[in-house]
Formats: structure tokens, C-alpha cells, sequence
């Protein structure tokens, strides 16, 4: 049990309308942390939160405290592009660099990271590449663009981006939710494949993939975490009326 | 609901239907008169000697542009290397830093040097460039050039940048990497069609200006590939041919003319294709 993010005290605002309120909650390293929550409750700000990505938002504002292993993400000398290194993210759409190709895509963090020894990153693409679980459906069209896969394709390029560059956390902003079922699927599988290497946060407004997938679950409302706990605990013996009402479907 | 007042309107709307159709093909139709023209009177002079020889003195005939057409290539190209960079800097400054009090300045700025009649840009260079040198020179042309092009590029790089979806540029920021390779490496890549459409269609348009270098560029009769001294361009070859009472003269203004069209026209097609064929968003 160890803690790999600790969250104080977390205050979000985009302009003056607060979008998050005082989040406090752990995350359990190499396990599946489940964000559930009715649309326009803070979710996605919450994990925006955690990779310095929210403040790149035009008036975006965050107070509080993010420990990665004790160390405060926030602090003046944390620098936000090593943060981002650390914690990586999968974004709700996908969204593959299109001009270019798959191989280019899942290197580009190496790259542009400094790497430069050719067969080095050769070998971490096909590695990630295949941790995502796409190897097969793409190893023969490495050097095609990338816009040319399906959308289940781009989105598990998208994980193996991210995984290339070998982060410790992966945020994931409802990865799911533009995909069909079999795509969802073979995300979900993939989600329980890399969480013993990963600590994973993942955005849902599918209560059913977050039982399926996760190992904790934080419940928001209206900015405010309202419930955070196991995922079993939440699901069968929520201790909050607003956590029940929302997982039994009464709102949302 | 009476018959007259529909009969009323689908008379208004025919005859506004057909003066629309009218304007249409009346402006079609000139500039279908202009190129038509060019072709027949300029395509007769057009052989060889045109492109490998130097104009011959009045009198004689025969002789070539090839002074000019290098001339043009070489005060289009000093435009080209002082425009792109500003040029394409200033739209990414727009777009990416672009949402202060100085950026809409200078956007303003931008478009009213758009609008700035072309003899106005040459006269500026003729003031800071040549008056300084004490000559005219194929550098003030093409300083005189780079002024036209560069609001054009900056605003077109702008759009184009900006039409680059925020997600693209999370993307690159979530991996790690710093804004500033963001935005070269990722950024610019993924507009990069649309940008070197914008600085073909650039080029195409000051290519084909006179009057900023007629007293910059000025003439030269002899070919020239020094910087720092007059040269003859397509543009000003055909407005001092065109307007001299020899008809042998009058012959290669037509002829210049022509293939300065046929230029611009690979140019735009060029940029088309270029558009077409890459893969971009």
C-alpha cells in the first residue's frame, strides 16, 4: 500500500467559476482509481489537475497541493514538463498527430524528448506498441498515417504514445466513450494488462466499466468529491444518499 | 395572397437571378479576354533564344529575357528568404500568444499593410534602401517585395495555425514535451500544407508586381547576378517594353507577359496539388 499521488486541498477555477472544491484523496500505486460523476461535475478538471495540463487553459486557475511520491507537483521549482513526463494522459478523443505516421506518433515523445539513437527508439515504439495491444493490426503499415486506423486503433495509439515515453501514471479522460463496444472492450483489457507496471486514473461516466475495471472510485458532484473508496464498497454499499442515487440511476 | 404580387416576385427574382449570372460571366469573360489575348499576341515570341539570349539593342531583332527572367527569380527570391521567416514567426506568435492588445495591433497592422498600394511600399524602399546605398539594386527590390509579403504570409500562417485543433497541441504537451517544440515540431507540421500554400500564393502575387520595383530593382540591360546592383526584372521589362514605340519591343512585352502567367499559373497549380496530395487534418 503505497500512496503514488496524494491530493490536498485541490481548488480548480476556470475564470471565476470554480470548477473543483477542496479535493482531498490518495492514489494507490499499480491500481485502477475510477473518477465517476455526472457530466460537468469536474471530473475531467480533476485529472487535468494532476498532469499540469489544466492551467494551459486560457484563465485556468489551481490552488491546492498534488504529491507524486511525496514530492508537490505545484511547487515553484516543480517544472510542469517533467510533471507531464511522469504522468502521462489519454485524451477523450482520440487525437493521433496527423501529419504523421504510426510509428512517428508513438516516437514523437522520445524525440522531441532528445532521444536520438535510432535503434533505442525503434525498439521502445514496437515494445509500446505492443503493451497496447496493437502490434498485430499495425505492423505491417508502420509508416501509414496515423489517421488511417479505425477509432479504437488511434485510441490504443494514443495509450502506446504515452506509454513510450514510460510514465508512472496514466490519467485516461473517458478513453472509452467515442469507441464502440468491441474497441471499449479491448481497452478495458488492455487497462488490467498495464496496471501492475502503471498507477491509472480513469475518467467514466460508464458506472459499468468502472465497477469492471477499477480498484478504487471517487464519486464527484458539482466539484466536490462526494464519496471516495473501494470500487466494491461504492457499488454495493455506498455510504453517501448522493452516491446511491446517482449509481442506481435515480439522476445523471 | 393574390396572383399579382407572386407573379410580382418571380418577375424581381428572375431578373435578379440573371443579373447575377450576368456579372458572373462579364467577369469571366475578361479575364478569359485578358489571358486569350496574352496567349495569341505573346505565344509567336516565345522560342529558345527567348529564355537563353539578352534583349538586343532597338533596331535589331531577335534577342531574349534571360536577364530578366533570372532578375525576377533573384528579387523574388530575396523577398522569399526575408518574408517566410518573419512572416511565418509573426503567425505563430498570432495564434499561439496572440491574445493581448499588442497582437490585435499588430493583426491590424497586418491587414492595413495588405491594402497599402504597391507604388507607396516601393517609394518606402526607395527612402530606406536605396536613397542609403546611393544605387538601385536587386536587395531594395527585393526588400521592397519581402514589405508585401510579409503581412500577407503572417496573416495566412496565422488562420492556418490556428485551425489546428487544441487537442493536437494537448497531445504534445501531455507527452512531456516543452511548448516550444510543441508548437515547431508539432504544431507548425500539422498546418504545414496550408502554410506552404499561403507562401506559394504569396510568392504568385508579388511576383507579378511592377510598380514597387521601378525605383528599387530599376533596369539593367545586361545580366546580373550582383546583389547591390540594379536588375532587370519580368515586371518592369514589360512595363518599359510595352509602353516604347518599337514594335519588336512591343512583341516581347506580349511574349514576357505570356510566360509570367504561365508562372504564376504553375505556381497556384503547384500549391493546389500540394494541398491535395499530402495528408493533413
Amino acid at each position: 500500500m503505497t500512496k503514488k499521488l496524494v491530493i490536498e486541498h485541490l481548488n480548480a477555477w476556470f475564470g471565476t467559476i470554480q470548477a473543483l472544491k477542496d479535493i482531498n484523496l490518495d492514489i494507490e500505486e499499480n491500481s485502477v482509481t475510477a473518477v465517476i460523476g455526472p457530466s460537468g461535475c469536474g471530473k475531467t478538471t480533476f485529472v487535468r489537475c494532476l498532469n499540469r495540463i489544466h492551467e494551459v487553459v486560457d484563465n485556468a486557475k489551481v490552488k491546492g497541493n498534488v504529491l507524486l511520491d511525496g514530492e508537490n507537483i505545484y511547487s515553484n521549482t516543480m517544472d510542469p514538463v517533467l510533471v507531464r513526463r511522469r504522468i502521462g494522459m489519454v485524451f477523450q478523443k482520440p487525437n493521433p498527430f496527423p501529419t504523421m505516421s504510426i510509428f512517428e506518433n508513438v516516437a514523437a515523445g522520445l524525440r522531441l524528448n532528445g532521444t536520438k539513437k535510432k535503434n533505442e527508439i525503434a525498439d521502445v515504439v514496437e515494445k509500446s506498441i505492443k503493451m497496447a495491444a496493437l502490434w498485430d493490426e499495425v505492423k505491417d503499415k508502420l509508416y501509414k498515417s496515423a489517421t488511417t486506423l479505425s477509432g479504437g486503433q488511434q485510441q490504443r495509439l494514443c495509450i502506446a504514445r504515452t506509454i513510450a515515453i514510460e510514465p508512472e501514471v496514466i490519467l485516461m479522460d473517458e478513453p472509452a466513450s467515442a469507441l464502440d463496444p468491441i474497441s471499449t472492450a479491448r481497452i478495458e483489457e488492455l487497462i488490467q494488462q498495464i496496471k501492475e507496471r502503471y498507477t491509472i486514473v480513469i475518467v467514466t461516466h460508464n458506472m459499468q466499466q468502472a465497477a469492471r475495471v477499477s480498484d478504487y472510485t471517487g464519486f464527484f458532484l458539482l466539484g466536490e468529491l462526494i464519496e471516495f473508496n473501494r470500487t466494491s464498497d461504492i457499488f454495493t454499499n455506498p455510504g453517501d444518499k448522493r452516491t446511491e442515487d446517482y449509481i442506481t440511476g435515480r439522476f445523471g | 395572397m393574390n396572383s399579382m404580387s407572386y407573379l410580382k416576385r418571380r418577375i424581381v427574382n428572375r431578373t435578379m437571378l440573371l443579373l447575377s449570372y450576368g456579372s458572373a460571366v462579364l467577369g469571366v469573360a475578361v479575364l478569359f479576354l485578358i489571358l486569350s489575348y496574352i496567349v495569341v499576341k505573346g505565344m509567336s515570341s516565345i522560342n529558345l533564344d527567348f529564355f537563353i539570349k539578352l534583349p538586343k539593342p532597338t533596331g535589331e531583332t531577335g534577342g531574349g529575357i534571360a536577364n530578366a527572367i533570372v532578375g525576377s527569380f533573384i528579387v523574388v527570391g530575396i523577398a522569399s528568404v526575408i518574408a517566410i521567416p518573419v512572416g511565418v514567426m509573426s503567425g505563430i506568435y498570432l495564434s499561439e500568444f496572440g491574445k493581448n492588445r499588442f497582437a490585435s495591433l499588430v493583426r491590424y497592422f497586418a491587414d492595413v499593410m495588405n491594402g497599402i498600394p504597391s507604388i507607396v511600399t516601393g517609394i518606402v524602399a526607395y527612402v530606406f534602401v536605396v536613397v542609403p546605398m546611393h544605387r538601385f539594386s536587386a536587395l531594395a527590390g527585393g526588400i521592397a517585395l519581402s514589405i508585401m509579403m510579409i503581412p500577407i504570409i503572417t496573416r495566412t500562417s496565422e488562420e492556418l495555425i490556428r485551425m489546428v485543433p487544441d487537442t493536437i497541441r494537448e497531445a504534445g504537451l501531455a507527452l512531456g514535451i516543452p511548448q516550444w517544440k510543441v508548437i515547431m515540431f508539432v504544431v507548425l507540421r500539422t498546418a504545414s500544407t496550408g502554410i506552404v500554400t499561403g507562401i506559394m500564393l504569396a510568392v504568385a502575387r508579388v511576383g507579378g508586381e511592377t510598380a514597387p520595383l521601378l525605383f528599387t530593382a530599376f533596369n539593367n540591360s545586361f545580366m546580373s547576378l550582383r546583389l547591390d546592383q540594379p536588375i532587370s526584372t519580368m515586371t518592369v521589362l514589360i512595363y518599359n517594353y510595352a509602353s516604347s514605340p518599337y514594335p519588336d519591343w512591343n512583341t516581347i512585352a506580349w511574349g514576357t507577359a505570356f510566360l509570367l502567367i504561365v508562372i504564376v499559373l504553375i505556381v497556384n497549380i503547384v500549391s493546389k496539388v500540394f494541398t491535395n496530395t499530402k495528408y493533413s487534418l
